[in-house]
């Protein structure tokens, strides 16, 4: 009874997972595919390899090339994920440790900007960004990470120190440490995991972002690897699908890499603070 | 939050408090290890015996934690609280972004509600859209953790290729993917002639549009299954066996124990994807540009088209107002009722 049930589950999950995943596996065959045999039926197997797609879709459109397009992504996510990672590392710290005026009011203001729908910010943060100037660079990126507007990883920061105990604190102090060595010294050797999961989550999601480039980004040779990749797809009559895949597969590479690499820092990440997904 | 009163405020918060402890597996290294047993078993023994340090609130004010969150109390002011303001006065200008913002009263929502055709056709393609891809999600999600949480060999394999689409579903890349599978001589259709069923046009027609965008979103249930999946580890062994010794049957248990004690995490999972779906834009924006027909024309893309096509800031900031409203609104009523049926192991149901 048991062996028939466990049986049963093993089809089942590896039916819904084949359906799940089979999409990427599609996409990495159509990529050493010709055009016409990838509409030709639904096998996984070409006929015959060839890179040819990955060759012709690199050179982009223009001057720039997909290594433009990966570079400027590369330029837009390290810094921003840094900047996330200094400042939620602060701003939890402050929420975790201290008692200040209104502290209940900013704690609780930042919960709310959790669930705050980021559309209606959009129209007045592009026309301050341009009034600042910062259009068609990537600072629209870089300020909002430094300036902690990541609610969702200062939130599990602070989850994350409330878990340990303040006596190591005050042991701290005893030893001679100041609030700001206690943060270095004592509280970032513990976080490391944590801030490990907001490194790669804010990784793949600036990664991936493709609404604010749309918005920010209008010079091509700035153009991170969606706008490239949207760009790609227009500028083709009839869309080479083989070399549309073979880039979208370059595109996804780095996130996939870091998700198999990386993979338990993410189910445990989105279980202490509930991202969105 | 300033709109909510109290009461809401900590709802909310309770909402993120959910405890998610049982996943806690880092492993941390050599020394760090120890250090990190210390702080469990004094944690553990404090929680046990109560033992309660002075609370903060005896102590005075440490205005240096205000300097720690300062790049957070700029951050907020100038990227949130202002733009939110901001937008809510730009909702009654005419503003097409060249010259200077032009008062004009009610006229942008007077317009929106009486001679905008887009407008009542983008709003019900969007509560479609919530309405079809929020509960199918959350309901693949609840389903695929209870299987994962039989608890056999490989689960988590399965884990990793189920979380897998949560991780790239919002690149575009993918988006391309779902237009080149679901075009007309794609993967799907070449599934359903090889079964020898009928088929369909999938983004060409405007009947099936909408419903294939929201499968690629019912396809990201990775992160709500990964969650519920913490919730389910959570729930204490004792109550299984004291059920079973009462004789509960498999289903009785689900019912009785395991469902109710998910109650706040399929809250949480509800609301944060009813906030995210509300908003959806680069699926529809990407694979089918809000058509044919304007059937897959959601909030977003038609948000999109009047700021950054059109160049109405004025017209797009009352068009987000109203859409901030109606998320409230469900984000509300969705708090409202949970009283009803989100039952907190702490006992507090307030």
């Amino acid at each position: 009874m048991r062996k028939r049930r466990s049986v049963f589950l093993y089809v089942l999950l590896i039916l819904l997972g084949i359906i799940m995943i089979y999409p990427f596996f599609f996409m990495l065959s159509a990529t050493f595919k010709t055009n016409e045999e990838i509409f030709s039926g639904i096998g996984l197997i070409p006929k015959s390899f060839s890179f040819d797609a990955f060759i012709n879709g690199w050179q982009g459109i223009g001057n720039n090339t997909f290594g433009t397009f990966l570079l400027n992504s590369f330029k837009i996510v390290i810094p921003t994920v840094l900047f996330t990672i200094i400042s939620s590392v602060l701003v939890g710290y402050g929420f975790a440790r201290f008692h200040f005026p209104l502290k209940k009011i900013f704690f609780g203001i930042m919960i709310g900007t959790l669930m705050l729908p980021q559309a209606v910010v959009i129209v007045p943060r592009y026309l301050l960004f341009r009034d600042f100037g910062w259009l068609d660079t990537y600072l629209p990126f870089y300020m909002p990470a430094l300036f902690a507007t990541f609610p969702f990883f200062t939130f599990m920061l602070v989850q994350f120190m409330r878990g340990i105990p303040r006596e190591l604190d005050e042991s701290a102090i005893m030893d001679g440490c100041n609030s700001f060595t206690i943060l270095t010294k004592i509280l970032i050797p513990l976080l490391k995991p944590a801030l490990f999961s907001i490194g790669i989550f804010q990784f793949v999601w600036t990664w991936n972002d493709y609404f604010n480039s749309l918005i920010y980004i209008n010079s091509v040779d700035k153009f991170s690897i969606s706008l490239g990749l949207q760009l790609f797809m227009d500028s083709e009559g009839t869309i080479a699908w083989n070399e549309m895949m073979a880039m979208s597969f370059v595109t996804i590479l780095p996130c996939v890499l870091i998700f198999f690499f990386a993979q338990r820092y993410f189910v445990e990440g989105i279980a202490t603070s509930g991202l969105k997904g | 939050m300033i709109l909510l009163k109290g009461g809401a405020k900590d709802n909310i918060i309770k909402l993120f408090n959910i405890n998610f402890s049982g996943l806690f597996r880092f492993d941390i290294q050599g020394g760090d290890r120890e250090i990190m047993n210390l702080v469990k078993k004094e944690y553990i023994t404090k929680n046990i015996l109560k033992i309660r340090t002075k609370t903060n609130s005896n102590k005075k004010y440490q205005y240096i934690g205000l300097l720690f969150i300062l790049p957070w109390l700029i951050g907020i002011s100038v990227l949130e609280l202002f733009p939110l303001l901001y937008s809510f006065y730009l909702s009654f200008t005419e503003y097409s972004i060249i010259n200077t913002p032009k008062f004009i009263g009610t006229e942008n929502y007077i317009h929106m509600f009486t001679s905008d055709p887009e407008f009542y056709n983008s709003l019900k393609v969007t509560f479609f859209y919530v309405l079809i891809a929020v509960p199918l999600k959350i309901s693949f999600a609840l389903l695929v953790a209870i299987l994962l949480n039989f608890n056999l060999k490989g689960m988590s394999l399965f884990r990793t290729v189920f979380y897998l689409p949560s991780i790239l579903g919002g690149s575009i890349a993918v988006a391309i993917l779902w237009r080149f599978l679901f075009a007309e001589q794609g993967l799907i259709n070449g599934v359903l002639s090889f079964l020898n069923l009928p088929t369909n046009n999938w983004l060409g027609n405007p009947d099936t549009s909408l419903l294939t965008i929201s499968l690629l979103t019912v396809w990201q249930f990775g992160s709500s299954m990964v969650l519920f999946l913490a919730g389910l580890k959570q729930v204490p062994n004792e109550l299984y066996e004291a059920a079973r010794v009462d004789g509960a049957s498999r289903i009785r248990i689900f019912f009785s124990i395991t469902l109710p004690l998910l109650t706040p995490i399929l809250l949480f999972n509800i609301i944060m994807q009813m906030i995210n779906a509300f908003q959806e834009f680069t699926a529809a924006f990407v694979i089918t540009n809000g058509g044919p027909l304007y059937s897959t024309y959601l909030y977003g893309v038609m948000l999109y088209e009047n700021a950054f096509k059109f160049m109405k800031m004025g017209y797009a900031s009352a068009l987000s107002w109203v859409l901030f409203i109606i998320i409230l609104m469900f984000t509300l009523l969705l708090f409202k009722s949970s009283k009803q049926w989100v039952f907190y192991q702490d006992g507090r149901n307030d």
